[in-house]
């Protein structure tokens, strides 16, 4: 088991009264890809920033190696930052960008001259040292800005929505590219993103927020098919989330039918919040349903067909399947057990404001 | 519409370029390069290596070179401060800055000459204080505060201007890679505020430099600047060819400083005044 490299100790930040963050608590481990995964205002830049020194917390305390660091300036920091957009110094080239914070630590020439080959060399720039910040493309910007951030050799690297800036083609390209510097380097990687996909597809945990507060930390696995509030659910990828009810350990009832499923302590005639995403639906027969439904739409999707599928009581579920049923067609709703997940229903009303109300 | 009605649209600004700049160009350089009688001649021109000219043209470039480095001195931390602030504060501050533009020139500067008479009342405040009195009028010093308190707001608006276009996250990243705050300020802001340095500049040297106004209320008669000179040429002298010729020298010296400016500030950055 690793040690935690940065800890984050009941943090709290407001901005003109408003609070975003409330008593934050985070701890990162060494050579772990954290993302900070959350709609825009949930707190998660703020949180970057303040690990980076660039907001103090009004509360709570930023450790970093077992040194409290929450009033060091960022410049004393051994961590660095790839900004948004990049933030290149235009007025310097490639090389010079790159060189900046080892100049500035006053490293030797041959030293730079290595780091700079180095460098470029691992973000697949080569040859680019006296080009011009204004020559380069998007990616290849991002591409140095990582550079000139990993040759101070940092223990710690974070990334604030590097790629939002660049096309979609570019940037698959790069998270493969930002998984392959990960784990040459082996240095740890916070990463803040609002596209879960991005979020699902690099990270070792994933910390999804909300208005302020951590929803949930996990693998993307535990994120993805173990939501633990409506909110995350919804956040992560699309689901169909429905009242439901508790009957007792593994069975629930969904619009008076009952599904046998594999949650267990949550009571007896309990109500209860269910998650069922839309890959996880089987349409079958109708006598072979637990449910039965009219499909009242229908779209190709390339991979899959979406249709919804709407149930006598009204709701409309979302089903991706790869079998076409035409619309007007009655169908049966199947769900294997380990395909539901149960969550408890909010219990205050603070909890509801962090729900998928919003 | 088409090209040619489009173009005809510019033609009240053609008849303004003609009338009010092209004609009156080179009606100076027709009196500036003929002698009374009107043959062609070069001694007004050359006229300027005379003593009493060269003084004069020497003293203009030594005022205004010490007034523009001073208005630098202020504008460059007071862009800094505006910068710093939120947008609506900072262009209150501006705004304040701007204020006594709107005033007559004339006014403001007849102003600082009844506050720095040697019976005015700075003299009459350190009077009360017990203090020496100031003898600053009548004394290059005074041309400077004039031109200083005058061209000010010239150089803070274009260095604000610039320093104002750069993305907070270029500054944090200096941070981040380790620069202090006067690193950070030696090595980014300085560097990344040079168009609007250079374009400042000008907006104070060249003016500073033709100035004769500012020297004549400023500096009594005293003092001549080049300015001064060509005025008096026109006015008092009634050598307008003599004046023609020495306001061609001085218009080199401008295009000097402007081509100086073209060549570092390439984007127009500077001037989106």
């Amino acid at each position: 088991m690793h040690p935690s490299l940065i800890d984050l100790v009941h943090i709290s930040k407001s901005f003109d009264g408003e609070l975003v963050l409330d008593d934050l608590n985070l701890s990162v481990r060494e050579n772990s890809f954290v993302t900070l995964l959350g709609p825009s205002g949930c707190g998660k830049t703020t949180t970057l920033r303040i690990i980076g020194g660039f907001e103090r917390p009004d509360a709570g305390s930023v450790i970093f190696n077992g040194e409290n660091i929450t009033d060091m300036p960022p410049n004393r920091r051994q961590l660095n930052t790839v900004f948004q957009k990049y933030a290149l110094f235009s007025h310097m080239n490639i090389a010079e960008n790159i060189a900046f914070g080892l100049k500035i630590k006053g490293k030797s020439k041959d030293y730079i001259q290595d780091k700079i080959q180095y460098a470029l060399k691992l973000v697949n720039l080569s040859g680019f040292e006296n080009r011009s910040v204004d020559s380069l493309s998007g990616g290849q910007q991002q591409r140095i800005a990582i550079a000139r951030a990993i040759v101070n050799e940092p223990k710690l690297l974070l990334l604030d929505e590097p790629l939002g800036a660049l096309d979609l083609k570019l940037r698959q390209d790069m998270q493969y590219e930002l998984i392959r510097l990960k784990n040459e380097l082996g240095i740890t990687f916070i990463y803040v993103t609002h596209d879960q996909e991005e979020a699902l597809t690099m990270s070792d945990t994933i910390v999804v927020m909300n208005q302020g507060y951590i929803q949930q930390m996990g693998t993307p696995e535990q994120i993805y098919n173990e939501p633990e509030n409506a909110f995350v659910a919804d956040f992560i990828g699309e689901s169909n989330i429905v009242d439901g009810t508790m009957l007792h350990d593994e069975l629930v009832e969904i619009f008076g039918a009952k599904f046998a499923c594999v949650d267990k302590g949550f009571g007896v005639n309990k109500p209860v919040d269910v998650v069922i995403r839309p890959e996880d639906i089987d349409l079958v027969k109708p006598s072979e349903g637990t449910l039965t439904g009219i499909v009242t739409h229908l779209i190709f999707k390339g991979v899959h067909y979406e249709m919804e599928v709407t149930t006598p009581n009204g709701y409309e579920w979302l089903v991706h399947s790869t079998d076409m049923f035409p619309v007007g067609q009655e169908v049966g709703i199947h769900v294997d057990p380990f395909d539901i997940q149960i969550m408890n229903k909010p219990e205050s009303e603070d909890e509801e404001a962090v729900g998928v109300n919003e | 519409m088409n090209k040619k009605k489009t173009s005809l649209l510019a033609l009240p600004y053609g008849l303004w370029m003609a009338g009010f700049i092209a004609i009156p160009l080179f009606m100076v350089f027709c009196y500036g390069l003929t002698d009374r009688s009107g043959t062609f001649t070069l001694a007004n021109v050359l006229a300027i290596a005379t003593p009493e000219h060269r003084k004069a043209l020497v003293l203009s470039l030594l005022l205004s070179a010490v007034s523009t480095f001073l208005c630098l001195l202020i504008a460059f931390p007071l862009a800094l401060i505006l910068r710093g602030r939120r947008i609506g504060r900072g262009s209150f501050i501006l705004f304040v800055f701007i204020l006594p533009m709107w005033m007559n020139f004339l006014l403001r500067t007849m102003a600082w000459q009844t506050l720095l008479e040697k019976n005015g009342v700075i003299n009459a405040l350190l009077g009360i204080l017990g203090l020496p009195a100031l003898s600053i009028i009548n004394t290059p010093a005074a041309i400077v505060l004039g031109m200083v308190y005058n061209f000010l707001p010239f150089m803070v608006l274009p260095v604000y201007n610039t320093l104002a276009k750069i993305d907070d996250n270029v500054i944090n990243a200096a941070r981040d890679l380790g620069a202090g705050p006067f690193q950070t300020l030696i090595r980014i802001l300085l560097p990344l505020s040079v168009p609007g340095i250079i374009s400042g500049i000008t907006m104070v040297f060249i003016p500073a430099l033709t100035t004769f106004v500012i020297s004549n209320l400023l500096g009594g008669s005293k003092i001549l600047l080049i300015g001064n000179v060509i005025e008096q040429e026109f006015t008092r002298g009634s050598n307008w060819n003599l004046g023609a010729g020495l306001s061609m020298v001085l218009m080199i010296f401008i295009l000097i400083s402007m081509t100086f400016v073209a060549k570092y500030d390439k984007n127009g950055e500077g001037t989106a005044l």
